[in-house]
């Protein structure tokens, strides 16, 4: 029994020795660490019997008290007082006028500064209660507000605050023209041809009816690209498909710039805002999780 | 003046075809002031575009869908009938709120603002404590609707009482309540005030009130419930 813990003992001397002193605090070995950092090897060094039987206990908290020699670290040791944000506003990744003259300078401003943050702000108000919903990434927030179509309160504006953050991302200065390599392949595969698929995309934006998106999907199940709208705030991440791209056909997206002229939006967003190196890279990881086609065995 | 949408009897071409077939087509009501003429409460520009532009599109495609239901029913196509029942719902619907809308709305000088007197004004203070009350909970409400939609005071012309009601997109009051009748609708779709409060929806509901026709709504009311 006492070899048995011997040997024990020593393998988790060795691991915890490897690890830096911050993390062991985290994972509890801080009691074994200081036996072999701070000249204590005297009281341990019959291996055999060690003197502190919880250090194997990984369970037992982390200690605040401050062994010799060690400087305090804040931010471990600290329990912060005030949360005061969890979720932060990501700007887009290009200035704000560099999409002139498709989306003007004043509405990204308009459309990012006061909605998008809105939205960011009133996620953290919520998240500040410090109820069941801390803790969730964005992605799982969503699914879980979402409720299987019962949305809790905070659904709109966590997925508003995600749908925002894709929708950037799914524009570029200098968008536009068409897809290249295994995305447009898949596009001429689901839908015959690019210009086939522009016009149905298109076409869906301009029939949708209230405020919504309009996106293109891989659908997990079906293995296929297809083109999807959802009302208000409501994303194919809810029912897990995986968005590629997406265009905001709330009036705030495009009233100041082309007033009540959809059509004109819908087509300067497929001719010069679109994106399609990150829907490629989208696509990219999306083939992690969805097998599209047969694996290419290379023959001898 | 204002008219109400009275179906065009006298025309030609297609329209005469139709009238043939007894179909009605709509057209957009007048409205009975300036499209500047509800400043600073909202804009020209906006009322221009809410009315010649919106609220065009709605009544056009709502003929467009009345037309090919038309097709539909002396095909005995079905499916396609059923398929247009949610154009039919979202641009008719848009024609029908609309339509209120203008009515609903008077410059200052003429009575705009000014608060209903008579038995509406009385249900008022009965119903919600006061008119800053009704104000506040149509506002709170009104600010509340995700997306697009419009927040109603209406009254149930079975029960006799009035009620605050939200509705989505383009549907008209008559799906929240078979028995509503609309007195005040406030059009909270971004379109009808986003050139002038940008995204700041609160402002724009607290400063309609000073153009919102308290006669018109009286006299639905009176009708309603003598």
């Amino acid at each position: 029994m006492a070899e048995a813990m011997a040997r024990f003992g020593k393998k988790q001397l060795v691991v915890a020795a490897r690890l830096s002193s911050g993390r062991c605090e985290r994972l509890g070995f801080k009691r074994v660490i200081s036996l072999r950092s701070e000249g204590q090897r005297g009281k341990c060094e019959n291996l055999n019997t060690p003197t502190n039987i919880s250090a194997y206990n990984s369970l037992k908290p982390p200690s605040f008290k401050l062994d010799k020699g060690q400087r305090q670290k804040d931010h471990v040791l600290k329990k912060p007082r005030n949360i005061s944000a969890y979720y932060n506003l990501k700007s887009p990744s290009y200035k704000f006028d560099a999409l002139e003259p498709y989306m003007s300078k004043r509405t990204l401003e308009v459309h990012w500064g006061e909605h998008h943050r809105g939205y960011v702000e009133s996620l953290n108000k919520y998240l500040a209660k410090d109820d069941i919903l801390y803790g969730y990434t964005l992605d799982e927030l969503i699914r879980v507000t979402y409720n299987n179509g019962n949305p809790l309160p905070e659904f709109n504006v966590a997925a508003q605050v995600w749908n925002h953050d894709f929708f950037w991302e799914s524009m570029q200065p200098g968008g536009g023209n068409s897809p290249i390599l295994g995305l447009l392949q898949q596009i001429e595969k689901d839908f015959g041809s690019f210009s086939n698929f522009k016009e149905e995309f298109i076409e869906t934006a301009l029939t949708l009816f209230g405020s919504g998106w309009v996106w293109l999907v891989l659908k997990r199940n079906e293995k296929r690209l297809a083109i999807a709208t959802t009302t208000n705030a409501v994303t194919p991440l809810a029912w897990d498909d995986i968005p590629l791209l997406s265009l905001d056909m709330w009036e705030h997206a495009y009233y100041l710039d082309y007033k009540n002229d959809k059509a004109r939006y819908a087509n300067v967003f497929m001719d010069h805002l679109v994106s399609w190196n990150s829907a490629l890279a989208r696509m990219a990881r999306a083939q992690a999780f969805v097998n599209l086609g047969e694996p290419k065995i290379p023959v001898a | 003046m204002a008219l109400r949408a009275l179906p065009n009897v006298k025309t030609l071409g297609r329209l005469y075809r139709q009238q043939i077939r007894g179909l009605q087509t709509f057209t957009l009501p007048d409205l009975a002031y300036d499209y500047g003429a509800l400043e600073p409460a909202i804009s020209g520009e906006i009322m221009q575009l809410h009315h010649q532009k919106h609220h065009q599109t709605y009544i056009t495609n709502y003929n467009k869908a009345l037309e090919q239901l038309d097709d539909a029913i002396a095909k005995g196509d079905a499916s396609t009938a059923v398929k247009l029942q949610s154009a039919i719902k979202f641009n008719g619907g848009g024609h029908v709120n609309h339509s209120i809308f203008w009515k609903n709305l008077a410059p200052a000088h003429e009575g705009g603002g000014e608060p209903p007197h008579g038995s509406l004004g009385w249900a008022i203070d009965q119903h919600f404590g006061s008119m800053e009350k009704l104000i506040a909970k149509m506002n709170a409400e009104g600010a509340a609707v995700q997306g697009s939609g419009w927040v109603w005071l209406a009254v149930d012309k079975e029960l006799k009482r009035l009620v605050v009601e939200t509705t989505a997109n383009q549907d008209p009051l008559v799906t929240k309540g078979a028995s509503l009748v609309p007195l005040v609708g406030i059009d909270v779709w971004e379109h009808a005030y986003y050139l002038q409060y940008k995204n700041v929806r609160p402002d724009y509901l607290k400063n309609i009130w000073k153009v919102i026709n308290w006669k018109y709504a009286s006299g639905v009311y009176e009708k309603e419930c003598p």
